[in-house]
């Protein structure tokens, strides 16, 4: 990191850390005790461990002339590297928490490694940890390749990417001690939600301000979805988390909203989470990686516009379906269904696009598992939204609602086709990033394809099972009109699928662990090279 | 359309100012209605604010993270209603920061657990749930026999009542007192519980022990008020029916 800042960049770092670590001492000093004490602690560790990095090379050499000329990296390395690390944790603990519903007397006897606590651990480290930080690291590649462009400084990048995982630490550390919102996605308590805010304002101005410098007259497609990313889940997250705070000095809040527009909101971010967390910025992934690796332009440009906006129009919308029968007004219901079904059109035309564009390029699909990685998550984003689609019908919800069938259908869409564009974009990025031609290991790429696609089967098959189980036992009725099971026989039906799933779990994230081996090898053998073409039009600003 | 799209792929201000209008409308007309019906803001006559206690015991549920097993929210279909009971109106958690209507049932619902068990049961089954329901798989929870931290109640029913659930002046200034007392049914102070939030309220000790207050205490109380603030789901269920 500080081998590619300038001298005066040190000195501005060297004061955002010094900030940090009294922001931290602050909040430890106010709170003295629970989990907004041990935040201010984590805060000024970070804060102190930067300072000493950053100070003790303030007087390095300066930084080699003609960096200008060059795009920026080594934040997108470190993107990558974070990525893969909190694949290992949100993945390890989601394996876990598996094993716990099939094997429930393992749970030790300490509070912080119960099943309730260390759920929110699993979805915010795999949503926010490794899939945003693959977010974050892709975007700021993509975004210099498509506009040509240097980022447009070397603190900000550094400045989204180490706030945003503080963000991610005291969220997962605070679910361990019991402290959370309870709301799903979005469990990380009111100062985590206010620092996200600066971090992702930070991140807006970086990414506008490079767009700003562009050499190319039009904003790549890839872009767009980043950026609907970026703005969306910026309103999203302010509104669904405001919240009055009880005390200044203490972490816990209570949530401006109560009951029903409680439930409303929460699922319109709840919702909303899927479609610009997990389906826009990955999109955006997805039309940059898949024609850079194929090779091959794009299909439709117009397609491609026609879904971008109807993807952004339709699933606000959409959010109710996840109250259908609730005591959420009936209209609501209907609105978020009949949307939901049309959200189909564009989801397929986005899923047909990309699918389209491999035509031509198959014999690479069959040869490079990197791009089978890629083609998969098309086909996995294609079944997950028609699955969604299907499910958001009234009297299929009906059935589904509370089941293993919803953890189903998140599962195909995040296994399916949210990790696996994340493995196509880092097994196309390391090497470009290390100066090589391929990963350490290409071996090993094949063997990660294999292990996800067979793990994700398992995992998806087994929970349709179970749902739909559930769902018909809970709904049966016997001859003399009483309910054919009691609720623990249905409990009791799930245990081979939950066993299952963990097998399924398991080869996953063996998967991951070897991704993660790998792109360090790979890394470690960096070259140092960079290929001729692969520079900026515009360099960056004079210094 | 298609030249309209080209030059404004040119505007990244314009694709801002597009994205947030398209992202803004579903929303705004989804979400802005439900602060004016009356089916969605109007709270039952009968509701009652959950007892400093309950709430303490609410703030457990969620810190242990119940509601990602357990909803709270009968759907109104056949199987549901015969299943748990009255289906939930919007009205019940009208006062409910924030809801905990659940998404998941790897448990039973618990919207009308109230009253269903006894005090000892609910203790048996969250000290050692397969002590009583063998092929159980929720988790046990042995460390609630620690005492309960009353000291944040007074600032959490302050909180509360900014946001416009009813708690009074009294309601927050004895809300420590009040949290010991409702376990502890033979003290003086037991009389203004009810007097503050009403006859229905339970006064006992819920963990069986009344020398010391603990989270199973609080943990119990909560369950067991769950569904009985209001009559409000029974009474449209009977009316439904008639
Ligand atoms: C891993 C999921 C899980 C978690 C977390 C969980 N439970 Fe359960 N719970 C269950 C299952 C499964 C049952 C049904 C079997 C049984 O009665 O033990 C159940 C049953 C219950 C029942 C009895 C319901 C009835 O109608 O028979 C109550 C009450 C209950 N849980 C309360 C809680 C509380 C309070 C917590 C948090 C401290 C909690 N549960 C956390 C899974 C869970
Ligand atoms: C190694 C692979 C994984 C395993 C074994 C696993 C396991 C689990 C388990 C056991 C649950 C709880 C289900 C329940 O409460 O019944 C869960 C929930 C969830 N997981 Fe995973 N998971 C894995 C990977 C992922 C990934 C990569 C993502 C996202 C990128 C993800 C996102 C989620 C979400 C969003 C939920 C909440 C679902 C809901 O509330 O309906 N998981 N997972
Ligand atoms: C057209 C697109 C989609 C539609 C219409 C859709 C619809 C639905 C529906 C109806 C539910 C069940 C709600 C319930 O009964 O509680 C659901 C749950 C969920 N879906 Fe989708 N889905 C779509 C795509 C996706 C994709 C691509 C992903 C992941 C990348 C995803 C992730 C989730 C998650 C995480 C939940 C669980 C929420 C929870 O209960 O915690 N969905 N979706």
């Amino acid at each position: 990191m500080t081998g590619t800042l300038s001298i005066s960049e040190r000195q501005v770092g060297l004061a955002l850390a010094v900030a940090l670590t009294l922001l931290g001492l602050v909040m430890a000093a106010a709170a003295r005790q629970g989990p907004m004490a041990v935040h201010g602690a984590i805060a000024a560790a970070l804060g102190l461990a930067l300072v000493f990095r950053l100070g003790g090379a303030l007087y390095d050499p300066e930084v080699p002339a003609g960096r200008r000329q060059r795009f920026y990296d080594a934040p997108t390395r470190f993107g990558i590297a974070l990525t893969v690390i909190w694949a290992i944790i949100g993945m390890g603990v989601g394996v876990w928490v598996a094993a716990l519903l099939y094997w429930p007397e393992a749970t030790p006897p300490w509070p912080w490694t119960s099943f309730g606590r260390l759920r929110p651990v699993h979805t915010t480290g795999v949503i926010f940890g490794f899939g945003g930080n693959a977010l974050i690291a892709t975007s700021f590649h993509v975004l210099q390749r498509t506009a040509r462009a240097r980022l447009a400084d070397s603190i900000s990048p550094w400045a989204v990417l180490i706030g945003f995982n503080l963000f991610c630490i005291w969220a997962v550390t605070g679910y361990l001690m019991g402290s959370t919102q309870s709301k799903e996605y979005a469990e990380a308590e009111w100062y985590a939600d206010l620092w996200l805010v600066v971090v992702w304002v930070t991140y807006f101005v970086l990414y506008m301000r490079t767009l700003a410098r562009r050499a190319e007259p039009h904003i790549y497609v890839a872009n767009w979805y980043y950026l609907a990313f970026i703005l969306v889940v910026a309103m999203l997250h302010i509104v669904n988390n405001l919240a009055l705070p009880v005390s200044l000095a203490g972490a816990r809040s209570f949530p401006i909203w109560a009951g029903v527009q409680d439930a409303m909101v929460q699922w319109w971010y709840g919702h909303n989470a899927v479609a610009f967390f997990l389906t826009a910025g990955f999109l955006g992934m997805l039309y940059y990686f898949l024609p850079v690796r194929s090779g091959r332009p794009i299909w439709s440009y117009r397609l491609s516009i026609v879904s971008f906006w109807g993807i952004v129009f339709f699933y606000i919308w959409v959010g109710s379906h996840h109250l259908h029968y609730t005591a959420l007004p009936y209209w609501v219901q209907t609105l978020g269904m009949t949307f939901s079904v049309m959200l189909l059109i564009p989801s397929w035309a986005s899923a047909g696009n990309a699918i389209a564009t491999l035509n031509g390029a198959w014999h690479k699909v069959r040869d490079d598992a990197t791009l089978r990685f890629m083609f998969v998550a098309a086909v996995f984003y294609g079944l997950s939204t028609f699955e969604g689609s299907f499910l958001a019908i009234r009297p299929v919800n009906s059935l589904s609602h509370y089941t293993d069938w919803t953890v189903g259908h998140v599962h195909s869409g995040t296994l399916g086709w949210v990790a696996m564009i994340i493995f196509g974009a880092i097994y196309t990025l390391a090497p470009q990033l290390s100066g090589r031609e391929t990963m350490a290991w290409p071996r090993a790429v094949e063997w990660h394809f294999w292990l996800a696609v067979t793990g994700a089967l398992i995992y998806v098959v087994a929970l349709w099972n179970a749902g739909i189980t559930q769902g018909l036992m809970w709904r049966s009725y016997d001859d003399n009109g009483a309910l054919s099971y009691s609720f623990l026989q249905s409990v009791m039906a799930m245990a081979p699928y939950y066993l299952m799933r963990t097998i399924g779990g398991a080869l996953f994230l063996s998967g991951a662990i070897l991704c993660a081996l790998n792109t360090r090898a790979t890394m470690r053998r960096a070259t140092g090279a960079v290929r001729a073409w692969d520079r900026p039009l515009v360099p960056g600003p004079a210094e | 359309m298609l030249r309209l799209h080209y030059n404004l792929e040119k505007l990244s201000m314009g694709m801002v100012v597009g994205i947030i209008v398209a992202a803004s409308i579903g929303g705004a007309v989804e979400i802005a209605p439900l602060f004016t019906i009356d089916e969605t803001v109007v709270a039952p006559d009968d509701l009652r604010p959950h007892t400093p206690l309950e709430l303490a015991g609410r703030e457990i549920f969620i810190r242990e993270g119940c509601y990602a097993c357990h909803s709270q929210m009968v759907r109104s279909l056949a199987d549901e209603i015969d299943r748990y009971g009255p289906y939930s109106l919007a009205g019940e958690s009208a006062w409910d920061h924030p809801m905990l209507w659940g998404s998941k049932r790897t448990g039973p619902d618990l919207a009308r657990i109230g009253g269903k068990y006894s005090d000892a049961w609910h203790v048996a089954h969250l000290l050692d749930p397969r002590s009583v329901v063998p092929a159980s798989i929720m988790p046990a929870y042995p460390w609630l026999t620690r005492s309960l931290d009353t000291r944040v109640l007074p600032g959490a029913l302050a909180t509360l009542a900014v946001l416009g659930v009813p708690y009074s002046e009294a309601m927050i200034d004895r809300a420590e007192t009040d949290a010991l007392a409702q376990s502890r049914p033979d003290s003086d102070a037991a009389e203004d519980v009810l007097a503050r939030y009403g006859d229905a309220v339970a006064l006992r000790s819920f963990d069986g022990d009344p020398s010391r207050l603990t989270e199973l205490d609080a943990l119990v109380a909560y369950l067991q008020s769950i569904g009985t603030l209001t009559a409000a789901a029974q009474e449209e269920l009977e009316e439904a029916g008639k």
